[in-house]
Order: C-alpha cells, then structure tokens, then sequence
C-alpha cells in the first residue's frame, strides 16, 4: 500500500490566497494587455490586411492598365510605321515627279533658248548678211564709180546705165 | 541529429544530479532514522519501567495525551518488541515481560502500518512516525513536486516568498495578519522548516499554523529540525482513517493545521484556523510569466506602430502566426460580425495559460504547476463564464429556459438539462480539463524521473538505479516532448471553448 493520501494532493484543493492572486493577475492581464497590445494588434493586422487587399487590386488595376496601354503603343507604332512608309512613297513620288517636272523644264527651257538662239543667230546673220551686203553694194558702187569715173568720164549714157543697173540690185 | 543528443545529455544530466541530491539526502534520513530508533529503545525501556514500578513519573511518557494518541495505532509496547532490544533490556524486570505477556498477542503486533516497510518508530512524542523519505514513493513525490509552495526551489536553492498568512478570530489568539519571509523557516530539500516562526511552520513547502499553547512571539527554534513535523494516521469519529500533522517540540506535541483550503474538508483539507494569501510559488510564476508576455507585447504591439505596413520581422514576425491563427481559426468562426469585441479575453486566456503551461515545462525551474492547480483553472473558467453570461442575448437566455418549438412537458425535461449545461457543466469541464491535462502530465515526467530511484531501490541497489538512467531519461525525454505539444492544445482547446460559449450565447438565431 502507498503512502498517499489526498492531505498530500494540494493541487485540486481550492485556496483562497491563490484564487485571489489568480483573480488579480489575469484581470490585470486582461485588461492591460487587451488595451495595450491585443486590441492594437488586431486593428494593426486589419489595417494591414486592407492596404494589402488594396494594393494587390491596385496592382492588377495597374496591369490591366499596362497590357491596355501596350497594345495601344503596338497599334501606334504599327499605324506611324504605316505612315512612315507612305510618307516614304509618296516624298520617293514627289520626288520623282519634281526630278522629271524640271527635266521637262529643262528640256523645255534649253529648248527655247536653242530656238531663241537660233533666230537671234539668223537675225544676227541677216543683219550681217545685209550689212555686208550694203557694204559690198557700197563697195561695189564706189569700185564702179572709180571705174565708170575713169572710163566713163563724162560719158552719160554709160552712167545712166550704171544707175539703173544699180537699182537693180537694190530691188534684189 | 546533434540537436537531439545534446538534448538527451541534457536531460541524463539532470537526472544525475537529482539522483545524487536524492541519495544525499537518504543517507541524511537515515542517519537521523537511527538517531531515532536510539532515542526510541531508550524510551521503550523506561516506559517498560513506568508501566511496571510507576516512579519515572518524570517521563513524558506517562502523560496521558501519549497513550491517548496511540489508541488508533494499535498496541505502542507492542511495536518497541519489534525492535527486538526490548526484552534484551529488561531482563532484570521480571514484571515487565510479565505485564507484556499479560496483554497477549503482543507477539503479533501486526499493526496495520507495517506494509510501509517497518520505518516508523516513536519519536519523544510517542507517537508513531513513518519516514517517508526513508523509502521512495512515487506518488507522494509527484504529489510534492505538483503542489504549490511558500518556497520556490530550483535545485538544492530554496528561494524565500513572502508569506501573507490570516490568523481566524476563532484561532489562539484572535484575528491577525502576518507578513514575513518564508526564509525565516530556514527550509530543507523537502521544504520542512527547522524554526517555526509567529506560530507557524513550514511542512512540505507550505505554511501551516501550530495550534495549542505554542510560541507564537518570532522565531522558535524547532528541536528535531527540519524533522519536527510529521504526519499520524488517525481515526476519526465516522471511522475514517485520516492524517493529523503533528510538532513535537520539548516532549509535548501541537496539532498542526493542514493548508488552507476552502474545501471544508471535501478534499481532504479541513478547516483551518488561519488563511494563507501567501505570494506561493504559483503567483510567483503567474507574476514572471504575466510580466514577460508584458515585456514581449509591447515589443509587438509597438512593432505594429513603428513599422506600419512593412512586413513583421523578430518577434513579431513569431507571434503574428499564431495570434492570426487564433484570430482566424477560433475567433472569427465562432462569434461572427461580433469577433473584435472578444479578441482581448481569448487571447488573454490563450497567451496566459499558453505561457503558464509552457513554464511549467521549463527544466531546471522549478516546474512550477500553475495551470495545474484547480484554484487558477477555476478561475479561469469563472472569468469565461462571466464573460458568457454577460454577453448572452435574448435568444441564448431563451434557448435555455423556453426553447422554441417544443411541447411544455419537454421543456419541463429540456430546462434543467440547459441549465445545467450553462451554468454548471461548461464551466466545469473548462475548468477540470485544463487542470487533469497538465497535472497529469506534470506527475508522469516526475514519475518517469522516479523510475531512477524505483528501481534503484532508494539506494539500495545503485547499479539498477545507474542502469535505470538513460531509460528514464528517454522516457522523459519522450514525455516532455507530448507535453510540450499538450501545452499548445489544452490553451487552443480552452480557448475554443470559451470562443464557442461566447459564441452559442451572441448568436442570432432566425426562426
């Protein structure tokens, strides 16, 4: 047979010093932590979860917003390439067209100066051609005067011969 | 692995050492045990003497309160026999072993105590005293080991706490309180006291009051030391066995009060003639255990404040998982939208007996039983009672006295058994869980530790006992880890409870 018996069973007796110190202490316990630290940290967790939430849609929101701006880009860029090229096309046309327009022009324009040239060289030739002309007239009348004057001195018939034979060649 | 081996060393290690504080201490027994059996053959002859011629009326033996005690024990003269030095001592008194043999069956003198191993012997007080600690007993050890004390001893220290101690109007006297250090008990391993002090002794580590005509002006040095108080089986007048503790101090012996309870008797305390409001060693580690959760949620709680929005680290970043899981698993399913007004009182019981339990654990210190101990549980279940009974609205209260939808004749069954329920039942069981839980678990690791000593024989077969180390210390071991896991579920558990109580009492019904 043990030796035991429940004088030595302390534990399960209740004890009035103890009951009251237990009181005591987890009411203080209680009350100071639950305003110092549980109450705090349960907001404080809530909070927190909140701003999480909150970020973590804003950072979707976000995403959303990138894969929309991005496909925008892509069809910005895809649209001024387009328009790179047609610029391209359209400046190569234009620049064609100038090139041939002032060939034409060129052409044109040398053409006319030719031809201006060519009737200021014909009116330069005529004018020279009549100037000699009047000259070798000139010439020729004064040689046939000298001649006639020798030859002819005093002798009318023959010098009115010459005179008409003179305006002849003016006619012509 | 190198973890677990230094963990088991650990643990061997401490069981070294209190095997060799306990063999210490045997030896010292049994030294001051053979004092006794000198002293007591002394007085066996003399009071052969008395009884025979009558003139050693100097003898203490002759008053009359001796005999008087010893009627429950069976036959005093009978027991000195045992000793065999008797009859060797007085051969010379013929009339002596005459008066002996006139009695009859003296030579059985089978009194009921000898199943205790043949340890007792009469001390100066002839009363018979059992050396508990002569023999090793699990049971009374464990029980020591769990019970609240007015010392806390870590190892061979014995570190004195303030006794508050009431003396009842009714007591020697009259009404007043005493306030003084439990060191001035100068206690033992065992926490007995060698000095009783404004009347009161210490007796297995807690105060008890000396009735009768003592001393009760300052410190009294106490005559057998540390050994002056002790326990008698008595019979009591409905014929129950029950033990008396006893000083015997200068050949007269005082009745000594049991610790104060407020059992009336129902668990074996008995009414007292003083209460005790001692700062034992309990409230000392409720104290230590409340402060340290101070120190480290302010810690928390300023964390909180001073790195808002950026993710917890340190402490923090350890304490938040647990409180959330408190917060999501048991708060937030059992109250619903109301689930912030409770956080304080779940995670003040949670934390509290969480920590307590987690203490209690500790090697090396003390081991003190907090959330083992019937009073602090019983105040926990009250204050998660209350809060219940106060947060039950219309529905709860109706549930409970007019539940809807039956026939009166059923509710006549269905009340009481609600009633009951409510007020006796939840709070009872809150309150008995948490204490069997870890009072059990505290007196398994003691016993396992005891196994040492069990099988040892006390001493008597140190090789055994040797042999018996490293077994034990891997059952501890193996016990400590299940109770490092009881620790975290009987505070979840409590916790649950009193969450779904509160819940069960806020819930709106839709009928």
């Amino acid at each position: 047979m043990l030796y035991i018996t429940l004088l030595d069973f302390s534990p399960i007796k209740p004890d009035l010093g103890l009951i009251l110190w237990t009181s005591v202490i987890f009411l203080l316990f209680w009350y100071i932590l639950g305003k110092m630290a549980f109450g705090p940290i349960a907001s404080a967790l809530k909070d927190r979860e909140t701003t999480i939430q909150g970020a973590l849609d804003e950072a979707k929101k976000a995403k959303e917003e990138m894969s929309n701006l991005k496909a925008e880009n892509e069809k910005l860029l895809v649209e001024a390439r387009e328009e790179r090229a047609q610029m391209l096309r359209e400046a190569k046309e234009s620049g064609a067209k100038i090139v041939n327009d002032a060939k034409e022009k060129a052409k044109s324009e040398a053409q006319k100066i030719m031809t201006d040239a060519n009737l200021e060289i014909e009116n330069q030739k005529n004018a020279a051609l009549t100037e000699v002309k009047n000259k070798v007239g000139i010439m020729a009348l004064d040689i046939a005067e000298k001649v006639l004057k020798k030859e002819l001195k005093g002798n009318p018939e023959q010098e009115g011969f010459v005179n008409t034979l003179v305006d002849e060649i003016n006619l012509n | 692995m190198r973890k677990l081996g230094f963990i088991f060393l650990f643990v061997s290690m401490a069981c070294f050492i209190s095997a060799q504080q306990h063999s210490t201490k045997r030896t010292s027994t049994q030294s001051t045990q053979q004092n006794h059996q000198g002293h007591n053959h002394d007085h066996g002859d003399h009071s052969g003497h008395n009884h025979a011629k009558g003139d050693h009326s100097g003898h203490n033996h002759a008053k009359g309160d001796h005999s008087g005690h010893n009627h429950a024990k069976g036959n005093h003269s009978g027991h000195n026999h045992a000793h065999g030095d008797h009859s060797g001592h007085n051969h010379a008194h013929g009339d002596h072993s005459g008066h002996n043999h006139a009695k009859g069956g003296h030579d059985g003198h089978a009194h009921g105590d000898d199943s205790h191993g043949g340890h007792a012997h009469q001390n100066a007080c002839g009363h018979m005293v059992h050396d508990h600690s002569a023999e090793f007993n699990p049971g009374a050890v464990a029980f020591h080991h769990i019970s609240d004390q007015n010392v806390y001893s870590i190892g061979p220290i014995q570190i004195p706490l303030p006794c508050i101690l009431y003396t009842h109007k009714s007591a020697e006297g009259g009404s007043k309180f005493d306030m003084f250090s439990s060191g001035k008990f100068k206690p033992d391993y065992h926490g007995n006291g060698s000095m009783a002090y404004n009347g009161y002794v210490l007796y297995e580590g807690s105060a008890r009051r000396v009735r009768g005509n003592f001393n009760r002006e300052g410190l009294v040095e106490l005559k057998n030391g540390s050994h002056s108080v002790y326990a008698v089986e008595e019979m009591q007048e409905n014929g129950k066995k029950k033990d008396q503790l006893y000083l015997c101090q200068g050949g007269q012996s005082f009745k000594v009060d049991s610790k104060s309870t407020l059992d009336g008797g129902l668990f074996g305390g008995g009414i007292t003639s003083f209460t005790d409001f001692s700062i034992t060693k309990n409230v000392v580690s409720m104290l230590l255990v409340s402060l340290f959760l101070f120190w480290l949620f302010r810690k928390v709680a300023r964390a909180y404040k001073t790195r808002k929005g950026m993710a917890p680290t340190g402490v923090q970043g350890f304490l938040e998982p647990i409180f959330v899981f408190i917060q999501d698993e048991v708060a937030k399913p059992f109250l619903g939208k109301r689930w912030e007004e409770f956080i304080p009182i779940l995670m003040a019981l949670f934390f509290f007996i969480l920590g307590l339990n987690l203490f209690g654990q500790v090697p090396f210190f003390g081991g003190s039983n907090v959330t083992g101990s019937l009073s602090v549980t019983a105040v926990l279940a009250i204050v998660a009672f209350l809060v219940t009974t106060k947060n039950g609205n219309k529905d709860y209260w109706k549930h409970i006295f007019n539940m809807p939808g039956l026939p009166a004749w059923v509710k006549v069954i269905v009340t009481p058994v609600e009633m009951m329920g409510a007020f006796i039942v939840k709070p009872l069981t809150l309150m008995l869980r948490l204490f069997g839980n870890m009072t059990a678990g505290h007196m398994v690791i003691v016993i396992f530790v005891g196994l040492i000593f069990i099988f040892g024989k006390n001493g008597m077969n140190p090789a055994a006992g040797w042999g018996m180390v490293v077994p034990s210390a891997l059952l501890t071991m193996f016990m400590m880890a299940i109770e490092l896991l009881v620790a975290f579920i009987q505070a979840f558990v409590f916790t649950i409870l009193t969450a779904s109580y509160i819940g069960a009492a806020t819930e709106e019904h839709h009928h």
